[in-house]
């Protein structure tokens, strides 16, 4: 150990030598979780979500007086990029029985279930905006949820999501989502898909925030890279149609007032392109890039909020979007990853969220809202954090104990991830404990869904974190993983089953005229255009966000 | 390093001298030079591998690889992004695969064509060792080949590098996919519950809750037993 280099600065060494002295009497113990009571009063001080000075009530459109994030209002109340008189509809690049739009785990299982149900892959086409498969479901890294076990089964894990969801939860579809579940799994080893295994040759499966069964299946800490590789490759073999860096900007309608395909833009050629389609699907994903009150995230770099934007023109209601999740442990130290993920699986195998005293401070495995509302009383009522270099308030999450509970070589092997990304920035997670403060996650809320993935617009169907009423207002830990498979196929039977019984009428962009009335007629005068496609990270905007959080 | 004028340090991207501060990311550093990225940005946190990175420091031969998102810039670093990497993904019908020996060779002939220089290897910045799968491959061990590829992003960096032309992480991703699939088999107990499912031995308990009030269902999940062992 002489050779032992921290990786923190020197000023933080006392601290660290309290998290390392109290490790061995902290083996074994748990902070006792909250009651129903004091989870309400924690909300109600210390969430994000519930500042209202941080919202606005939606001023137009079918969802009007919602109050959401000011940043998600600011999109949500926006032109569209294109006038709807300049645009060639009768010239089609694309005639297509089903459009996906967005290439993460949703579009990707769509694609392949609706080739399956009977389409022609040249009559499907998935565009996405960045590289195929580059989204947000590639960086889950904890796991996926099934009920799969002996003491374990759907009903439980229904139970389970909606009292996390705070009982907002659409019940159709967290039924769909617990009895698929199961399913999902089995599809996803039938594709090739590593989990993890225990030596029997059961599933190795561990506990998640809010869950009362260990039900997290996992691929080491890179589940969603594996899964989304997996399910990428299969969709190639199939040899459905697909373009990259080209965005939807705008969905199109018909005559008939059904949704008729979009738009396209092509990123590098800035040239448009028509896509008409029988069926259209919408899984672009969540808003983490819109950085919600300034906070740092752990999305994806095409995170930002385009679908419901898109959606919403045409005239589909949203739900939920008033809540956001903060992920607990986002990293706070080293600068270069403020905001990146460390996974909740690291508590879920032991690790224990304390102070700078060493001490516990709150159950480690608390629904996601309730433990980073923990975090935050920790660092600014109780003054108890850690603060970084650049002004960052933060907690300890003491990896090592992961290694006291479950034996030396644990974390190399379950958490290859997360060792490599932080050993690269000096800090080995086997012998010192990570800095962490919640982070900018999911988008909870969005668009609402049928357990068929419909839209209230015909032709319009919904998949993945677009979507809304699946988690009500908290999702818990793997089961966004599980939403993207379980709606993402149901997304692709019903758009094919939609496109065989389906005749087009004559396409037009009358609703992006309709909602430049809608702003008008709500007196909003604003320069601004969306979808965003990407965020604007230029110059300065590149360095830290400042958190506005008391 | 050595750093200049108050932490800021001297880059060239892609030849272009630009001042940067010296505590960024490579890839937060073009942004701060005034990139704007549509290709090469993917997660930006180490787990997709859009933002593969060559680079060399001033007054030296050596070629490195790194993920712009993973890796601090330095004084004197050249840099080029690779927003993409030729190949042919090779399409194939997994149920029609028959794992054995030869798999590997039968799809990937070029295989063969491994000199075993390493150079994978040393390209690789998840450090993963490419070649020793590769030749795991060639030998037929898909076990070993799915192991030891298992942290690979598909970056691209590999197969630029190999002067056999191999494209290592095609490879890599049938090994895993023919290990789960073949090898290790599916889940007894995934199976069983999905026929239990499909028997529909929950669906009264679901629906009851489905149909049961706020209040009903706050006692009942307050209630709820923890068995997490």
């Amino acid at each position: 150990m002489s050779d032992f280099k921290s990786g923190y600065p020197e000023y933080m060494q006392e601290s660290l030598k309290k998290v390392s002295e109290t490790r061995s009497s902290r083996f074994g113990k748990e902070f006792t979780p909250m009651t129903a009571e004091q989870r309400i009063q924690i909300l109600e001080k210390f969430h994000p979500d519930w500042k209202p000075q941080m919202k606005r009530g939606l001023k137009i459109g079918p969802s009007k007086g919602m109050l959401i994030p000011h940043e998600v209002a600011d999109i949500i109340e926006s032109h569209s990029m294109i006038k709807h008189d300049e645009i060639d509809l009768t010239k089609i690049d694309y005639d297509l029985d089903v459009l996906i739009i967005g290439g993460g785990g949703a579009g990707l299982s769509a694609g392949i279930l609706a080739k399956e149900s009977g389409i022609p892959a040249d009559k499907i086409l998935l565009v996405q905006k960045l590289r195929l498969g580059d989204a947000n479901s590639k960086m889950a890294q904890g796991g996926i949820q099934a009920a799969d076990t002996s003491i374990d089964n759907p009903a439980i894990h229904y139970l389970d999501v909606i009292g996390g969801g705070h009982y907002a939860n659409k019940p159709d579809l967290v039924e769909a989502l617990v009895k698929d579940a199961p399913d999902v799994i089995k599809w996803h080893e039938s594709l090739g898909v590593m989990y993890d295994k225990n030596p029997d040759g059961t599933m190795l499966e561990i506990a998640g925030g809010g869950t009362s069964r260990n039900r997290m299946h996992s691929c080491k800490d890179y589940t969603g890279l594996e899964l989304t590789r997996v399910v990428l490759d299969e969709f190639i073999n199939k040899e459905i149609g697909y373009t990259e860096f080209t965005s939807a900007v705008e969905l199109l309608m018909d005559d008939k007032e059904q949704v008729a395909g979009a738009v396209l833009y092509d990123l590098e050629t800035k040239e448009y392109h028509i896509a008409r389609s029988k069926s259209t699907i919408l899984a672009t994903g969540g808003f983490g890039r819109l950085h919600i009150q300034g906070f740092a995230t752990t999305n994806h770099y095409g995170a930002t909020g385009d679908g419901i934007v898109m959606a919403y023109r045409t005239g589909a209601i949203l739900r939920d979007l008033d809540s956001t999740q903060y992920h607990p442990t986002g990293a706070a130290f080293p600068e270069q990853i403020v905001g990146q993920l460390a996974t909740e699986k690291l508590r879920g195998r032991g690790a224990q969220p304390v102070n700078k005293y060493g001490e516990l401070f709150v159950y480690h495995l608390e629904p996601r809202d309730i433990e980073s509302s923990s975090y935050i009383r920790e660092c600014y009522e109780r003054d108890n954090g850690i603060v970084t270099p650049t002004g960052m308030k933060a907690v300890w999450l003491d990896t090592p104990m992961i290694e006291k509970v479950n034996g030396s070589g644990t974390i190399e092997r379950e958490f290859a991830a997360m060792f490599r990304n932080f050993n690269r920035w000096g800090i080995d997670i086997r012998k010192e404990p990570m800095l962490v403060f919640p982070t900018l996650h999911y988008q909870n809320g969005g668009v609402e869904i049928n357990a068929n993935t419909e839209t209230n617009i015909a032709g319009l169907l919904c998949a993945g974190e677009v979507c809304g009423g699946v988690h009500g207002k908290n999702r818990l830990m793997g089961n966004s993983q599980l939403e993207i498979y379980v709606f993402g196929r149901r997304a692709g039977r019903a758009a094919a089953k939609r496109a065989s019984k389906t005749n087009l009428g004559e396409l037009n962009l009358n609703h992006v005229k309709r909602y430049d009335k809608w702003l008008e007629e709500a007196g909003i005068i604003t320069e601004r255009k969306s979808p965003i496609i990407l965020p604007e990270y230029r110059g300065e905007k590149t360095l830290s966000h400042q958190l506005k959080i008391m | 390093m050595s750093k200049n004028n108050n932490d800021f340090v001297t880059i060239y991207v892609m030849g272009k001298k630009q001042k940067v501060p010296a505590d960024l990311t490579i890839m937060k550093a073009m942004e701060y030079a005034g990139h704007q990225f549509i290709r090469g940005s993917g997660c930006r946190g180490g787990f997709c591998g859009a933002c593969a990175t060559v680079y060399r420091m001033r007054g030296s031969y050596k070629l490195q690889g790194a993920l712009a998102c993973q890796k601090q810039v330095e004084e004197g670093m050249i840099i080029a992004q690779i927003p993409f990497s030729p190949s042919e993904k090779i399409t194939y019908k997994l149920n029609e695969i028959k794992a054995n020996a030869n798999t590997f060779l039968e799809y990937f002939p070029e295989i063969a064509r491994c000199l075993s220089c390493n150079t994978c290897t040393k390209a690789c910045p998840q450090d993963i060792m490419v070649m020793d799968y590769v030749q795991a491959a060639l030998r037929g061990d898909i076990k070993l080949a799915a192991k030891l590829s298992f942290d690979c992003l598909g970056c691209g960096l590999c197969a630029m590098r190999c002067p056999a032309e191999i494209v290592p992480y095609n490879i890599g991703q049938l090994a895993r996919r023919l290990e789960s699939k073949y090898i290790e088999g599916p889940t007894e107990q995934v199976l069983s519950r999905c026929e239990e499912i499909k028997e529909g031995k929950y669906d009264k308990e679901i629906e009851s809750l489905k149909n049961a009030d706020k209040e009903t269902l706050i006692k009942l999940y307050n209630s709820r037993e923890m068995k997490n062992e």
